[in-house]
């Protein structure tokens, strides 16, 4: 946008390998310089996180969390997407419940531990019903937005061609509504990610978040910290990633624009 | 009797475009969008680059205002060579160049920052009136038609007097009607300030009872094809003889039906 | 029997409590309060003069945290999206760190800034900064060219051009990008302070359940953070509707 010279092709792998070289190389001496006897230095994560792979309960791990967010994603997107379709659908309906909503949104999910606790006790089910609260405010918010967000156009074009209300929101609304109900979704993924980090924290004794509370209580291991950080960092992406092909699926691609 | 208005006697050439070509280059393919281009333009004078969309006289308006550079050739403006945008000619985009977080005060006097408060003002006041915007100083552009945003443009561009206006299709996305009252204005800001005019447009009346000459262009790669002098002087009668035969002749050059 | 507009989400809130309250007279569950007990929780805390404090507390550590982020990630992040290359060296770095919650970085907080309000504010100034990176990225590779053409064409240098032209375009999508991370800013006070602090509305929660089971201060405290977290999103959105901003929102 600044530059009259466009960048080149090798340019798109150059610079991230220089930034990232350098920010590497930056955190490698301000451990050497500060002397630091318990922050871990870009090797001793490389090593830590060596030591975890071989480790089967690292495997284990990470098949704890993601089978968390399965659940508690999923029963977001089975209780919210319907709800939030409804809610566009009636505005009406959507005026009595949205404040509600509104207030229920702000409170923190790992707020909600203690009263999870009571009803689901200590364990699994209790960081699932986190994860599920987590995604789904921000599933039912997208689905509201996106149906509002229809151009009444198509709307009037399904009455023309006689659709009743129901089959008009299944197959006018709905699929009209889908590029940005996607988007909601990619990003009530992203903050199930968050969650169920943070839950495993508190309030189980499995997955990437337990592992890294486990790895500092036990030992001060700061470079297995460092090195689940960055794990849960790049699974975190790989899902982004993942559910972003979803939206290049030609049913949805006219939604978006192209990226230049 | 209204006095007929003359270009003026003698003529300087106040840009000179020579052999420009401009190729783009995207996922290794290399597009050429204009070919060995030659065209002067005379001091004062109200030139039109016609051609169907696409064709590439944007590209070759963009190239002579200096937001280009021609992959060979050169562009000279005033015996100089254009090396990028120079508030002596201005551009005036479609009414989606003002900007929308000014009032019209605001965008007219956005290119005034060099002069005195008092001189700013006056010159505000100046072109507020003669675009025909009196009494919205204060209003911004979301409130506006869009006639009066495209006025809104005309007064910044020309309240920091350029030498040259470059006009990219300006009235596209006018209703007829306004169009045709936006030609009169146009027309009669350029005789009170007889400024060297070069429009784009694809409308071929539009050509015809806008400029002094008219360079049709031909599909891409695009070269000029022919120049029409349009020899009548200004008011233009559209039902006059002469009228017709031009604007007739340039639908055979471009090789249009004459019936529908 | 219609009621006015206004009334019926109120209604549905009182039904949604009377509910809860019927529930929980006919099938006590074993902790739960019900409504009429969390009036009383909120009661006490005023009467104990604990209310005002916790609530203070936690705003403090939001606004020093979500202050700091903006400083930062703002100026930061406009500059690089504003040169492609640096846009193209930080993404890949900056994709990677943003999905790692903020609670993850606890431990390290810890070791930096040990238990206490530093540890606290660094954890929202992570939740916040990222966040607000991106929006400030996103913000000016969304600037329509013309504008920019055009200031370059109005003869106006860098530093002209950024003040007057690119700063001005980006307000609106920086204000929607501030009221969200505000939002993240509330969520993240909460959670930090059930782990790291001693006082707040998150640390009323988990106290109130490991001293005594008063549970009925832990919801009294959820009921708090959502009526304030509610408030502080209605404080943002009216920033959105000053006149000056508003032209942000219409067709361009």
């Amino acid at each position: 946008m600044n530059s009259l010279v466009a960048p080149r092709k090798w340019e798109r792998f150059f610079w991230p390998i220089v930034a990232t070289g350098l920010l590497l190389a930056l955190w490698h001496y301000s451990v050497i310089w500060t002397g630091t006897k318990i922050f871990p230095s870009p090797l001793d994560v490389e090593k830590g996180m060596k030591e975890l792979a071989q480790e089967s309960l690292l495997w284990a791990y990470i098949g704890d969390s993601l089978r968390r967010v399965a659940i508690g994603f999923g029963s977001a997107v089975i209780l919210g997407l319907p709800l939030g379709l409804t809610l566009g659908w009636y505005p009406g309906v959507s005026q009595v419940i949205n404040p509600t909503l509104e207030l229920l949104r702000p409170i923190s999910p790992i707020a909600w531990i203690p009263v999870s606790i009571i009803f689901f006790g200590v364990g699994d089910n209790a960081a699932i019903f986190l994860i599920f609260l987590g995604s789904f405010f921000p599933i039912v918010v997208t689905c509201v937005t996106g149906v509002s967000n229809v151009p009444s156009m198509f709307k009037r074009a399904g009455r023309n061609f006689g659709l009743r209300p129901a089959a008009l929101l299944t197959k006018v609304v709905f699929p009209a509504a889908l590029p940005q109900i996607l988007v909601g979704l990619r990003i009530a993924l992203g903050i199930a990610w968050l969650v169920v980090v943070a839950a495993e924290m508190i309030a189980v004794d499995s997955g990437l978040g337990y592992l890294i509370i486990d790895a500092r209580n036990s030992g001060k291991r700061y470079d297995l910290v460092v090195a689940a950080m960055i794990m849960i960092g790049v699974i975190g992406l790989a899902l982004d990633f993942g559910f972003r092909r979803l939206e290049k699926m030609r049913q949805v691609r006219w939604g978006f624009r192209v990226e230049s | 009797m209204t006095e007929a208005v003359a270009a003026p006697a003698v003529t300087t050439i106040k840009m000179r475009a020579e052999r420009i070509n401009m190729a783009f280059e995207q996922d290794g393919k290399r597009t050429s969008v204009l070919e060995d281009v030659n065209l002067s333009v005379s001091e004062g004078e109200f030139l039109c680059l016609l051609g169907p969309s696409g064709c590439g006289k944007s590209t070759l308006l963009s190239t002579i205002a200096g937001f280009l550079t021609p992959t060979s050739g050169e562009v000279r403006i005033d015996g100089e060579v254009v090396r990028g945008p120079d508030p002596r000619r201005i551009f005036v985009f479609q009414e989606r160049g003002v900007f929308p977080w000014l009032t019209v005060e605001g965008n007219i006097g956005f290119g005034l920052f060099k002069l005195s408060a008092s001189e700013r003002q006056r010159r505000i006041d100046y072109y507020v009136n003669m675009v025909g915007l009196k009494g919205f100083e204060k209003a911004y552009p979301q409130e506006l038609s869009g006639g009066m945003k495209q006025r809104l443009e005309v007064a910044r561009a020309l309240a920091v007097n350029p030498d040259m206006l470059f006009l990219d299709e300006p009235f596209g996305a006018l209703d007829s009607i306004t169009r045709h009252i936006m030609r009169g204005e146009l027309l009669r800001i350029w005789e009170a300030e007889r400024k060297t005019i070069i429009f784009v447009t694809h409308d071929i009346d539009e050509a015809v009872q806008l400029a002094d000459r008219v360079a049709i262009m031909s599909a891409r790669p695009a070269k000029i094809q022919q120049i029409v002098d349009i020899d009548i002087p200004h008011p233009r009668d559209m039902s006059s003889r002469r009228y017709l035969e031009l604007r007739d002749g340039i639908y055979r050059q471009i090789g249009l039906a004459h019936r529908i | 029997m219609k009621l006015p507009r206004w009334l019926r989400p109120v209604a549905f809130i009182a039904i949604l409590l009377a509910v809860w309250q019927v529930a929980i007279d006919r099938h006590p569950v074993h902790l739960l309060p019900d409504p009429l007990e969390v009036a009383g929780g909120i009661a006490d805390l005023i009467r104990h003069g604990l209310l005002l404090k916790y609530v203070v507390a936690s705003l403090f550590r939001v606004t020093w945290g979500f202050v700091l982020a903006v400083i930062l990630a703002i100026p930061l992040g406009l500059t690089i999206g504003w040169y492609s290359r640096a846009t193209m060296a930080f993404n890949p770095i900056i994709q990677i760190v943003r999905p790692i919650s903020p609670l993850a970085w606890i431990p390290i907080a810890i070791l930096w800034f040990g238990v206490g309000d530093g540890a606290a504010i660094f954890l929202i100034f992570m939740g916040c900064f990222f966040p607000l990176l991106l929006t400030a990225m996103n913000a000016v590779r969304n600037i329509p060219a013309v504008h920019i053409n055009a200031g370059r064409n109005f003869g106006l240098n860098t530093p002209a051009l950024i003040y007057r032209v690119l700063y001005p375009a980006v307000i609106p999508q920086l204000i929607v990008g501030l009221r969200i991370t505000m939002g993240i800013a509330w969520l993240v006070v909460v959670a930090a302070e059930m782990i790291a602090v001693s006082s707040g509305l998150g640390f009323l929660i988990v106290d109130a359940r490991n001293a005594g089971n008063r549970y009925d201060l832990v919801v009294a405290g959820m009921v708090l953070i959502g009526i304030i977290g509610l408030l502080l999103d209605m404080g943002m959105r009216s920033l959105e509707r000053l006149r000056a901003f508003r032209w942000g929102y219409s067709e361009n």
